[in-house]
């Protein structure tokens, strides 16, 4: 009896122990499956990295969203098109014109060359204001990402319509799947211009863009040998652009069918075959997920997060969304070192400001050319690698530029003394329609402050700090009463220019 | 060692603040050895491609005047230089100082496969890369990275007039841009941070916030010049240049821009316009150098993404081409002609020269004789200097 007292208290006590450790597990999961909510900087930061310049409204909406949630709604709301109207020409379906090189005229060049420069700057403002309105900023800021990776630039594509029908598909892509971006960009008219897909045919293949799409929109550097760019050449010829269309054609009489090698493996391989091979290595993913991860989250990529990522993106079969969503949700992404350790990009410092500031401008052409002061001249990278961003962002001439720009944005009250004209060495024209946009604009500092809770002006202060900039301020000096000040003294701060 | 170069080192080698000589000297005193930023260069790009053969023009050559039976310019009118070749006729200002041999005419400077699109073109003239490599970092900017001017120097480099750094782009130099000192000024207060980079971007952020501020407090626009400038566009870049050089702080490398060469039609009218102005500007030039007693430790050099194509198109312009001519100018050049000029009966398949001299050569003659800097680190292979200076 004893002995099954005993047992029996054993028992009670060990089902009571099993009983409180459960009732522990079950505790712990519970509070795990609802990690806490982001909170405002967390917020800010989530969103200012994914668009451009959130509102404080904006981010006290996502303070309240798990970590989870918040990314959740972010991919969820992306969009595959643009929510403004484009301008007239980019919709244009006429038979493309151009001056023939030999026998045109002068004037005829002249005329061609002006009106696509026209067309160009129409279409460049659309974009702009594209992002300045859209309500969906991540689709815009991957579509730049895009436009940055499929590097293609007016300059040699001359017809705008064909840059804008490119942007169409790079943002019907943005946040979807990236094998069939690559297919799509590798058959994209302004890219088959840019990298001289078109003059490419069987005997002499060119290899421009055999070349770049191993080195720069897939592999990797030293990822391919010269052989491979050699046979991938071929597989290329044939892809062609319509003269009258400008849309994708393939001329068949043109395409080197014969036998290729790439990468080892032989076949009678066109494009798209070649693209599937490149899709099919690992150094692909891995070479996408350390892009978005220096777009996103820092400078200097973690291998170890970055290899895991990758396996990830590859198991998705290149669904962006899941390269996204892992880079957003990692705790790399929300560390107190990388924030504010990436440079804001001309349009990231233009639209967010306007945005951030609640300053929604009618025409978007000022502001596509400030970009432009700034070093980035929408719809016409530099080259093929496209702005190398990060510090080259920064250089005497760009800084002056950027701190003139915010300092019209924030001094825009209709009180203030004017300030000095900025400055276009671009052209005539464009510094007028930059002026004309600057001058238009209207900021009214007192309102922006009184959206702050708080009713000591000190205490909106700090909360215009918070929301305006991703680390403490270089200047230690007390901050201003006067609403423009503030605001002034914040987006005129160092810690402005990071994100 | 002649007695010029003799002063100058034994001078750095005891400290010129040593022997107390002013503050316009303070400046040189901490130049690295080697390092003769007291030799100053001035860049002169001429933006577009300028076209070559109508600017030092082969008049004796039958098939120059085949190529070109709109554009050509009469042997008449050509001001003559030797029995092959002389300038364009707007370039009358320049035949004093090539009579005082102070003009050398560098002809057919290029590189191997050579690129056709400007802003390619340019970018590899701008980071001395070879043209299937991208460098980001101008080629100054690897110059100056490895050997810094003295601190005192309100700048590495001042870019004026332009947007694009060119040369001087990237980090690791202290350069500015700007077009109207006056108006630099007046931005730069919007600069000034200083104090502790919390990281990487910070710390660079900074630094671009200090060259700005440390060129604007030592630069002022006040110096009176008795030289006359031209008017125009050009001719304020060079009264703007010629301040910033009177500044007793110093710059090493001053960068110019002339805009408008890229001639596809109707060159004739343009390229005359474009080439009075290099001219004139370069004579204002000379002009205020000489006043400041700088002339003699002036290098000014020409360049531009391209030359243009030999034979003229349809619309009495030229299309994109490759090898080019180039002039150097200053006090301590060796006039005379370098390099040989284009073959015109030898074209390539698209119609273009191949170069005689690489533009690399042309660089390696600045690092190596003008400065006294080893060209290899800045251009990644030896190119023999051209010896259009004098040592």
């Amino acid at each position: 009896m004893r002995t099954s007292a005993v047992i029996a208290h054993r028992l009670l006590h060990a089902v009571g122990l099993a009983v409180s450790v459960v009732i522990a597990v079950a505790a712990f999961a519970a509070s795990a499956a609802s990690t806490p909510v982001l909170g405002y900087d967390d917020a800010r930061h989530l969103l200012a990295r994914t668009g451009f310049g959130p509102t404080d409204a904006e981010v006290r909406a996502y303070a309240t969203l798990t970590r989870e949630a918040a990314v959740a709604k972010l991919l969820k709301e992306t969009q595959t098109t643009a929510s403004t109207t484009p301008p007239g020409g980019a919709l244009d379906t006429s038979p493309l014109q151009f001056p023939n090189p030999e026998t045109s005229s002068a004037e005829e060049k002249a005329s061609f060359a002006q009106a696509q420069a026209r067309e160009g700057i129409a279409l460049r403002a659309w974009w702009v204001r594209e992002m300045l309105t859209t309500p969906s900023p991540l689709t815009e800021r991957m579509t730049l990402f895009w436009h940055n990776h499929f590097v293609s630039s007016q300059a040699k594509v001359r017809f705008a319509r064909l840059m804008y029908r490119q942007n169409v598909t790079l943002r019907a892509n943005a946040a979807g799947n990236f094998g069939v971006l690559l297919h799509a960009m590798a058959k994209d008219p302004a890219m088959l211009v840019y990298l001289d897909g078109v003059r490419s045919r069987k005997g002499a293949p060119n290899e421009n863009f055999a070349r770049e799409v191993m080195e720069l929109f897939t592999l990797g550097e030293g990822h391919y040998t010269e052989q491979d760019v050699k046979e991938a050449a071929r597989a290329f010829t044939g892809w062609s652009v319509d003269r009258e269309t400008g849309e994708f054609m393939v001329r068949p009489r043109l395409h080197d069918s014969a036998m290729k090698t790439v990468f080892g493996t032989s076949g009678r391989f066109d494009g798209d075959d070649v693209l599937d091979l490149l899709l099919a290595r690992p150094d692909t993913t891995r070479h996408l997920t350390e892009k978005l991860w220096r777009e996103f989250v820092s400078p200097d990529p973690d291998p170890v997060a970055v290899q895991r990522i990758a396996a990830r993106f590859a198991e998705s079969h290149y669904d962006i969304k899941v390269a996204l969503s892992e880079l957003l949700l990692c705790d790399a992404f929300y560390a107190a070192e990388n924030r504010g350790v990436l440079v804001k990009s001309p349009a990231d410092l233009v639209v967010g400001t306007l945005r951030t500031l609640g300053i929604e401008p009618e025409q978007g052409v000022a502001f596509a050319v400030a970009t432009a002061v700034m070093g980035q001249s929408l719809m016409a990278p530099p080259n093929v690698k496209g702005w190398p961003g990060g510090e080259a962002w920064i250089n005497a001439t760009t800084l002056l530029a950027r701190k003139q720009f915010v300092d019209r944005v924030a001094r825009a009250d209709g009180m203030s003394t004017r300030s000095e004209r900025m400055t276009s060495t671009r052209s005539a024209k464009a510094g007028g329609a930059l002026e004309r946009g600057l001058s238009n604009l209207h900021f009214d500092s007192a309102r922006f402050m009184s959206q702050f809770p708080g009713a000591a002006p000190g205490e909106r202060a700090q909360w215009a700090q918070r929301l305006l900039l991703p680390v403490a301020p270089q200047s230690t000096e007390e901050p201003p009463n006067d609403a423009t000040a503030i605001v002034h003294g914040l987006v005129l701060d160092t810690a402005y220019q990071l994100k | 060692m002649d007695r010029r170069t003799f002063l100058q080192s034994s001078l750095s080698a005891v400290g010129l603040n040593a022997l107390g000589i002013g503050a316009t000297s303070v400046a040189f005193a901490a130049a690295p050895q080697g390092a003769n930023y007291r030799n100053l260069l001035v860049l002169i790009e001429l933006k577009g491609g300028n076209d070559g053969l109508n600017t030092v023009v082969p008049y004796a050559d039958p098939t120059y005047y085949a190529l070109r039976p709109k554009l050509a310019i009469a042997r008449d009118d050509v001001l003559q230089l030797s029995d092959r070749a002389g300038l364009h006729p707007a370039l009358a200002p320049l035949l004093p100082l090539w009579k005082n041999r102070e003009l050398a005419v560098l002809q057919g400077v290029g590189y191997p496969g050579p690129n056709l699109s400007h802003f390619r073109s340019i970018e590899i003239w701008d980071t001395a890369s070879g043209s299937d490599a991208y460098l980001t970092d101008g080629w100054l900017t690897r110059a100056f990275t490895a050997s810094p001017a003295p601190r005192a120097f309100a700048a590495d480099g001042v870019i004026i007039g332009s947007y694009d750094m060119g040369p001087l782009a990237g980090d690791g130099i202290r350069a500015v841009a700007l077009s109207n000192t006056e108006a630099f000024l007046r931005q730069a207060r919007l600069a000034g941070a200083a104090g502790e980079a919390r990281n990487k971007a910070y710390r660079h952020i900074l630094r671009v916030e200090s060259d700005i501020v440390q060129a604007a407090t030592n630069l002022d626009a006040r110096h009176e010049f008795t030289t006359e400038f031209p008017q125009g566009g050009f001719g304020n870049a060079i009264k703007t240049a010629c301040q910033i050089i009177a500044n007793p702080s110093g710059v090493a490398v001053v960068r110019l821009t002339l805009s408008g060469f890229d001639t596809h039609g109707a060159q004739s009218a343009t390229q005359a316009r474009l080439l009075g102005e290099l001219a004139r500007g370069i004579v204002a030039l000379k002009g205020a150098l000489t006043e400041l007693r700088r002339w003699d430790d002036a290098l000014i050099l020409t360049y531009a993404e391209f030359g243009r194509r030999p034979r003229e198109n349809l619309s009495a312009g030229t299309d994109h081409g490759t090898a080019n001519v180039h002039f150097a100018l200053g006090g301590r050049v060796a006039g005379g002609f370098y390099g040989e000029a284009p073959v015109l009966d030898r074209l390539s398949g698209d119609g273009n020269p191949d170069y005689a001299v690489d533009f690399r050569a042309i660089y390696a003659t600045v690092l190596e004789r003008w400065w006294g800097l080893p060209s290899k680190p800045t251009l990644s292979e030896r190119f023999a200097p051209v010896p259009f200076v004098k040592t």
